[in-house]
């Protein structure tokens, strides 16, 4: 179940250049909502029709936390950013699948790994598994987010510039920490999937990871944010499925990158 | 009470109001936000008489007061669609409009005859997408290939056949009296403009089709010009569509000579759109002391 919401920002604030986080108030969408999912966001400003797709970062009690970046200037995300506690929203969600924190795979020890704007969505993620983990988390240079994952595992860092952590990327982390896991669950840009997925499929360990696609209306009807899969898609009939309605949480062994 | 039913092709819709295809699927996405026993009827996204992939990602891109669209009809294929799709529809009081698409004459006769014996109450032949291409637009800007067509699927098809015509031609008149010559049943109109978005910071086609369809509130002034336009042109009812989003949007393709209209683009804005632009042309007809909707299309001459 899912639903449109007009919510009431309780907290918004900069983590990070480009990266805020806001927090808001939800009659029903806290209570349904699962770690792996998204909201999709509406602008007030009437030319920007299509919602902005945001990954859940946090589920407190009836408020919902999201951490985006702002894409540019005159963007949707860049009116979300000067937003201030009281103002309102129109939020629909949460929308997809999620990651299933009570699968049987759930409980192996976990390597959770985030990379960019793939980070936050870890968050609520590596608070609800319940399960021995290691959490990598990648980033170009600045970080965000990295030390609230502390309370949750060991929590290790990859930086393009060598800044902090490891000098590359979160398997190259991996690498030289010798970090090892029975499940993998991964969100970032897509050539660090497509790199996961082949890690994973070398070593034998099972895999999720979480998809973006440029979205319209964000609950499976307009078929714009698609993905290759490897097997014939159930509802589609192709070798096609829809990332916000069949996942956006998928078995990396099922979708082609 | 208002009465605010309209006909097309002998058809009654309880109101004026349906979706248009291609934004709504076929309903089952947007149950939990609309009871679609309020629609007129649910027009259903495209389908082919066997499945399509549609194309490559990225489909879709925003624009100013509108977006862009190639989605390429990707489509589950007519088995898929009437085990599935329209039983669950039949659950609903609405009529169910089918939006039919073919990349040739052939399959075209083929889906409307596959259709035959379904419980379908118009069929719309989509003649005019212009993000595949072979088939689709190109039956749609040649009067004499649009005849053709119009022709064929009216020697097989049990059901009224509309025709959905495109924008993307010199004169929308001409297109609409071929097909009218063709014998169509009924007009829909308008089809998407098409655009192009650059992406300057990946410096290529913000969606990978290069082209696309514009829709949404930014083509509605040349959707209503073109609804008016037809309507003094030809003698069928026209569904209007192209940028509808509210009930004084809806009120303006009725005055300008549509018989019903069709939300589209909107209904990924607000997916509770169309219940509230029944609502809103109720309340119209109410403070204006309106009876039957029929007094409002093609009032404005």
């Amino acid at each position: 179940m899912s639903y449109r919401e007009r919510v009431v920002i309780t907290k918004t604030s900069c983590l990070a250049t480009g990266i805020y986080e806001m927090w808001f108030k939800t009659e029903n969408m806290a209570k349904v909502a699962k770690p792996g999912q998204f909201v999709s966001v509406y602008s007030n400003d009437g030319s920007k029709l299509l919602p902005r797709p945001i990954s859940i970062c946090r589920i407190e009690g009836d408020e919902l936390r999201i951490v985006y970046r702002v894409t540019g200037k005159g963007t949707g995300t860049e009116e979300f950013s000067k937003m201030v506690a009281g103002q309102e929203l129109d939020v629909q969600g949460p929308l997809g699948n999620g990651y299933d924190v009570n699968a049987p795979y759930a409980s192996k020890k976990a390597i959770l790994f985030g990379g960019g704007i793939g980070v936050p969505p870890m968050l609520e993620l590596a608070k609800q598994l319940n399960c021995e983990k290691d959490i990598v988390l990648g980033y170009r240079d600045e970080l965000f987010l990295n030390k609230e994952f502390e309370s949750y595992g060991n929590v290790s860092i990859a930086t393009e510039d060598g800044s902090c952590g490891t000098k590359g990327n979160v398997l190259d982390a991996v690498k030289a920490l010798g970090i090892k896991g029975n499940v993998i669950y991964a969100c970032g840009p897509t050539p660090m999937l497509r790199a996961i997925k082949a890690y994973a499929e070398e070593n034998g360990i099972e895999c999720y990871i979480s998809l973006e696609e440029k979205m319209a209306c964000g609950i499976g009807a307009c078929l714009a944010c698609v993905c290759k899969t490897k097997e014939k898609d159930h509802h589609s009939q192709v070798n096609n499925t829809r990332i916000c309605k069949e996942g956006p949480v998928f078995n990396a062994k099922e979708v082609e990158l | 009470m208002v009465n605010m039913s309209v006909n097309i092709a002998g058809v009654e819709l309880k109101n004026p109001v349906t979706v248009a295809s291609g934004t709504f699927g076929s309903g089952m996405e947007y149950g939990d936000y609309v009871d679609l026993n309020r629609l007129g009827a649910v027009t259903t996204k495209g389908v082919a008489n066997v499945p399509w992939p549609g194309n490559a990602t990225p489909r879709i891109a925003e624009t100013y007061g509108g977006m862009i669209n190639a989605i390429g009809l990707q489509n589950p294929g007519l088995d898929t669609f009437l085990s599935r799709d329209i039983p669950f529809l039949k659950q609903y009081d609405t009529k169910i409009i089918v939006n039919v698409c073919g990349k040739t004459k052939e399959d075209y006769v083929d889906a409307v005859e596959k259709l035959g014996d379904a419980p379908v109450d118009l069929l719309e032949i989509n003649i005019s997408c212009p993000n595949v291409k072979e088939g689709g637009i190109a039956f749609g800007q040649n009067p004499k290939m649009a005849q053709e067509i119009t022709e064929a699927v009216k020697a097989v098809a049990k059901q009224p056949v509309i025709m959905k015509l495109s924008p993307n031609v010199t004169d929308i008149t001409e297109m609409a009296r071929a097909v009218e010559a063709g014998g169509a049943d009924a007009v829909s109109m308008i089809n998407t403009l098409t655009g192009m978005k650059i992406d300057i910071n990946r410096r290529t086609f913000a969606v990978a089709n290069r082209t696309g369809g514009l829709s949404g509130p930014a083509i509605k002034p040349v959707a209503v010009r073109m609804v008016y336009q037809v309507a003094n042109a030809i003698k069928l009812p026209i569904i209007g569509m192209g940028g509808i989003a509210s009930a004084e949007d809806a009120l303006e393709f009725i005055m300008a000579g549509a018989t019903a209209v069709a939300v589209g683009t909107a209904n990924f804005h607000d997916p509770m759109t169309t219940v509230k632009v029944i609502d809103g042309i109720e309340q119209y007809m109410t403070k204006n002391n309106i009876a039957d909707i029929k007094e409002l299309i093609g009032c404005v001459k």
